[in-house]
């Protein structure tokens, strides 16, 4: 007879492993024992059936579980031992994590819909398999009292389901019942009547609280836009099912995966023709829809009460007609209410009923934003479902903390090889998301119970993220921030050694004092060479020009040497006269390599959003409308010109003169995506590269990055896209990490 | 103007020249230094630099503004000026006709001041070596019994106060130096505040703090005082006095009006209770025609100048290590 010692690493704590292995030893007649410790799961097993015990244990894990590591150690047996036993946890160097919060699992609906059992339309049911995870654990190890369900004594029932290694239920944290468990303020029934009547409903849910309304009523929603003060920033829907989102939207298999996956994130779904016409307000003038599944038991009891209150789940299956505008309730760009009173301040006078319930949300976690593209998942925003799940580096180093950069800001601690990507925090432009900011880093320190040695920023002197990285008393590390946004990339795809990246990004100070943004770089270890960029343009007025897309127009109509045509053609738009003498003179026109910066001026010159009145236009607002203009790029040979690692796209824009808005779409994505590998290739072939890394705001463009992506593999080389970190500027803190570690091991 | 050789002649001219303009009786005593009795109580000194291009701009010139910035940095205790010293340092070259226009200009400047520039020094230095004119003045000053504003005495609860509209002097400059001539005519603010300062002293003798919003505009000052003081403020956009001219041609070349300088403007905290009086003694005097309470100062450890916009959100206005830079990526 053999024993073995396992060390399990990875998601192991509070995913049902222990009674997963409980039950695993059982049937195969295994004795032994395990327990949860601060590395993870220990065990020891003893029998003949340890080769299938071992298969078993990587293949029919949990749903939950993400085992990184099995470490087996031959020990002698104890011919005496009988049974397996689950003992109590241990405490000690935490090296495990939290579990994400995951969506309502399949037994869990069956119970929520079934009249006799005794959670029936119970709003806080969970197990195992599912429910709140990060939003409501405040440290490790993860047992009840380190969560928000601390103030919850389990009732008999529930305490009997806690206690046995054969329940769904065994040491479920958070699992509750309606004897025991939170309550919710206000019935589903009132919160449904309510939304049908046109009323706009905070519902506090997971990571925060969202703001509802009827998706199909237009004056709820120009409400909700006008109350929240949201400029024309898209709306997110919640509809029942992966049925009803096709209704909406194209659904293609690697959508439908995401839509229905555990981490339920808004989906980016392509508008389909005759869709159920929605209002303008939601999305004006784009193709694409954010979509998402209900996740949490209240979500699925609005569409519950929506379809009738039908028993069981069948109904599930069914396409229903219920469809909500979801967005969270973060009024005035600060972070989302969590804490009741908080919430109940901020809220009033944007909701006309507010949900509350009293379970605690102890961490804030914005939905998650995906898209497919090049036909795999790419985070757009990351928030509840993956964080706190760590990206592996290419290699393992010394804890260091980055705190991204100004906009989108995320932070980042590593341990060991494991990268700690936090949640979308939010522009850094005001106190209450700094504070954010500060809780985040503390809650990972916490949660991961690690020091960092080292905090890495962004080069810009004025970011607060910089001057929070300098409060610290740790040794700092300044990143570029194209760098940054390269490294990023390469850690997510395990690349370490020298690497060729695009930077295709709004803004980011460059090494040399200069406005960055379009970048041809070499990546290597801690540093990086700057081996190209694009043309500069003029940005008159800085910040403002990144708003009012017609400004870049006129810089590039001075470039062409057509700076007179500016004030006729922008009359409309603005002092564009003014503008003109600032590019000519150089006043606050500082030269920029970006390719956002491009971006708009393309938007500018084909008149597509080229100027929002009163300047309320959203970020990113005139390019996501060009994008979705798209319908076949097209490349305009001749387009560009390289020179000395200076990639000009002027010929491409003097042509968008002479064509309307749509052709001039397929034109510029095309011609750009063309233009850059054919600047890109020389580098690539002269050092024998076969992929390249590329990132930076623009790649949120999924037309422009399926473009690089073909247009790469073409010619033989791997396009390395931003998936699991975000493209844009949340993804920065990951790629600061990683630069830092690298520097702090050379 | 050819005076060649060194500049000594040039150098000589320009000592007759100011002689005349600036004559009063004791730079006519014609002493390297001038002596004079102290007055009782606490004395204030100051010494400013001033090194402005263009050298002449709507609303006033460098000559002036040597005398407008000292005489206001002085005011900022509260004090009484008294008397000015002038040391100027002229490229070689420069025309007779403009180094006449400013002398004029300072001494009317001062004169309208009530203060006498007793003793002042010139140099000449080569062609190329200099921008035209820079002028270095110091001023002295006497304060009155029981008045000490600070930047340290900013407590949380406190009133913001500004004496008018914010960032004139800025865009007048740079829409002058850039040729950017706007459709309307902005002019600087330039103006000496001690008689504003009189009125307000005498009204609230313990104001907390006063301070001209110069260089870096009243964005950077207020964070100075945030950091002396050890506290945070909290502003409201809607509040903040702003010409529709100066908010048009920030928002053309995409300026913040409040990191925009002033030379004629200046910020007052005091007790919330003494607000009211010292907004009135504001208000009653010519150069606080327009002012305001835009603000209170808060508790923050964090010590950040927060503002309330017109949308309802709060956003930190925040000290500048340089330029304006672009964040929006
Ligand atoms: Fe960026
Ligand atoms: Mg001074
Ligand atoms: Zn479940
Ligand atoms: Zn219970």
């Amino acid at each position: 007879m053999k024993r073995l010692r396992l060390r399990v690493r990875g998601q192991v704590q509070g995913v049902g492993f222990r009674p997963f292995l409980h039950g695993l030893a059982h049937r195969l007649a295994l004795t032994g024992w395990v327990l949860n410790d601060g590395a993870g799961v220990l065990a020891e097993v003893q029998g003949d059936a340890l080769e299938r015990f071992l298969t078993a244990l990587a293949e029919d894990a949990p749903p939950l579980a993400r085992i990184d590591a099995i470490e087996t150690d031959a020990i002698p047996a104890r011919p005496d031992e009988t049974g397996f036993a689950i003992l109590a946890s241990r405490r000690g160097a935490v090296t495990t994590g939290v579990a994400p919060d995951a969506a309502v699992c399949p037994a869990c609906l069956a119970e929520l819909f079934d009249p006799a059992d005794r959670r029936y339309r119970y709003p806080f049911l969970n197990c195992t398999h599912c429910g709140p995870r990060f939003t409501i654990t405040r440290a490790l190890p993860y047992d009840r009292p380190q969560t928000a369900m601390a103030g919850f004594p389990l009732c008999p029932d529930c305490a009997a389901e806690y206690a046995d290694p054969a329940d769904r239920r065994f040491h479920a944290q958070p699992t509750a019942c309606p004897a025991c468990g939170p309550r919710l303020s206000h019935s589903i029934k009132e919160m449904l009547a309510a939304l049908r009547g046109g009323r706009i409903v905070a519902i506090k849910g997971l990571g925060g609280s969202h703001l509802a309304c009827d998706a199909f009523d237009a004056a709820a929603v120009e409400r909700l836009r006008a109350r929240k003060q949201r400029n024309g920033k898209p709306f997110a829907l919640m509809v029942a099912n992966a049925a009803s989102a096709e209704r909406f939207g194209e659904v293609g298999a690697a959508e439908r995966a995401l839509l229905e996956g555990v981490a339920r994130p808004i989906v980016l779904l392509r508008r389909r023709d005759g869709a159920p016409p929605l209002p303008d307000a939601i999305a004006s003038g784009l193709a694409w829809l954010g979509i998402m599944l209900p996740y949490t038991p209240i979500h699925h009891l609005l569409f519950h009460e929506a379809a009738g209150r039908p028993d069981g789940t069948a109904w599930l299956e069914r396409p229903q007609d219920l469809a909500l505008v979801m967005t969270s309730a973060n009024p005035g760009g600060e972070p989302l209410a969590i804490g009741n009173d908080e919430a109940r301040r901020r809220l009033d006078g944007i909701a006309d009923l507010i949900v509350d319930h009293d379970r605690d949300i102890l961490i804030r976690a914005d939905d998650s934003v995906m898209r497919v593209v090049a036909g795999a998942p790419v985070v757009l925003r990351r928030g509840r479902g993956h964080v706190p799940v760590p990206i592996r580096l290419p290699r393992a180093g010394p804890s260091v903390l980055a705190v991204g950069g100004h906009q989108k800001a995320t932070v980042c601690l590593t341990r060991c090889d494991e990268a700690f990507l936090s949640q979308h925090i939010g522009d850094l432009d005001n106190a209450a998301t700094l504070a954010f900011l500060e809780e985040s880093v503390a809650h990972l320190r916490r949660i991961l119970a690690v020091e960092p040695v080292a905090v890495a920023h962004d080069l810009h002197p004025d970011f607060q993220g910089t001057r929070f990285a300098e409060s610290l008393g740790l040794p700092t590390l300044p990143v570029q921030h194209h760098h940054a946004h390269i490294a990023a990339v390469l850690a997510e795809h395990g690349v370490n050694g020298p690497a060729l990246g695009l930077a295709l990004d709004g803004f980011g100070l460059g090494a040399d004092g200069g406005s960055w943004g379009g970048e041809m770089l070499l990546a290597e270890g801690a540093g990086f060479t700057r081996l190209g960029h694009l043309a500069p343009l003029a940005q008159p007025g800085g910040d403002v020009a990144a708003r009012q897309p017609w400004r870049m127009a006129a810089a590039a109509l001075a470039r062409m040497g057509r700076g007179a045509e500016i004030a006729g053609r922008f009359a409309a738009c603005g002092p564009a006269d003014g503008v003109r003498r600032m590019i000519e003179a150089g006043v606050n026109a500082p030269p920029t390599s970006s390719c956002g910066r491009w971006f708009d001026a393309a938007c500018g010159l084909l008149g597509v959003r080229a100027f929002s009145p009163g300047g309320a236009g959203f970020e990113g607002e005139a390019p996501m409308a060009l994008e979705s203009l798209v319908l076949r790029p097209t490349v305009l040979d001749g387009g560009w010109r390289i020179d000395g690692g200076v990639l000009d796209l002027t010929p491409l824009l003097e042509s968008l003169l002479q064509i309307n808005a749509q052709e001039g779409a397929d034109r510029f994505h095309g011609t750009l995506a063309a233009a850059l590998v054919a600047w890109a290739m020389p580098e690539l072939t002269a050092r024998g590269f076969e992929r390249i890394a590329l990132s930076g705001g623009c790649l949120m463009n999924a037309v422009l990055a399926e473009g690089l992506s073909a247009g790469f593999a073409a010619r033989g080389v791997t396009a390395l896209l931003p998936r699991r970190a975000p493209a844009n500027d949340g993804g920065l803190s990951l790629g600061q990490a990683w630069v830092a570690m690298q520097s702090l091991l050379e | 103007m050819s005076h060649g050789s060194g500049g000594k002649a040039m150098a000589q001219m320009v000592r007759e020249l100011f002689a005349a303009a600036f004559a009063n009786p004791l730079l006519d005593q014609g002493n390297d230094q001038a002596a004079f009795d102290a007055p009782a109580g606490r004395m204030v000194v100051t010494t400013d630099g001033f090194v402005v291009s263009p050298l002449f701009f709507p609303g006033g010139d460098i000559g002036s503004l040597a005398v407008h910035g000292t005489v206001n940095d002085v005011a900022m205790a509260g004090a009484v000026p008294l008397y000015l010293t002038a040391g100027f340092i002229l490229e070689e070259g420069f025309p007779l006709a403009d180094l006449k226009r400013l002398v004029d200009s300072m001494a009317h400047a001062a004169r309208e001041a009530g203060v006498s520039i007793v003793t002042g020094d010139t140099k000449v230095v080569e062609r190329g070596k200099g921008d035209g004119v820079f002028i270095t003045t110091t001023g002295i000053g006497v304060v009155p019994p029981g008045v000490a504003p600070s930047g340290e005495r900013a407590r949380p609860g406190d009133a913001i106060l500004v004496s008018g509209t914010m960032g004139d002097h800025g865009v007048a400059i740079m829409s002058t130096r850039e040729n950017l001539s706007f459709e309307t005519d902005i002019r600087s603010d330039s103006a000496a505040l001690h008689g504003l300062v009189a009125g307000m002293v005498a009204a609230v003798p313990d104001v907390h703090v006063l301070r001209d919003p110069t260089r870096g505009g009243l964005a950077t000052t207020l964070n100075e005082v945030a950091h002396q003081s050890g506290v945070g403020m909290l502003l409201r956009e809607a509040d903040i006095p702003l010409k529709a001219e100066v908010a048009a041609a920030c928002e053309l070349l995409g300026l913040d009006p409040l990191y925009v300088a002033n030379e004629g403007k200046l910020i007052a905290i005091c007790a919330a209770e003494d607000s009211a009086r010292l907004l009135e003694a504001m208000r009653a005097h010519p150069l606080g025609a327009e002012a305001a309470v835009v603000g209170t100062v808060v508790e923050d450890s964090h010590r950040f100048v927060q503002m309330e916009t017109r949308f309802g959100g709060k956003r930190i206005v925040d000290w500048l290590s340089g330029e304006q830079l672009p964040r929006i990526c």
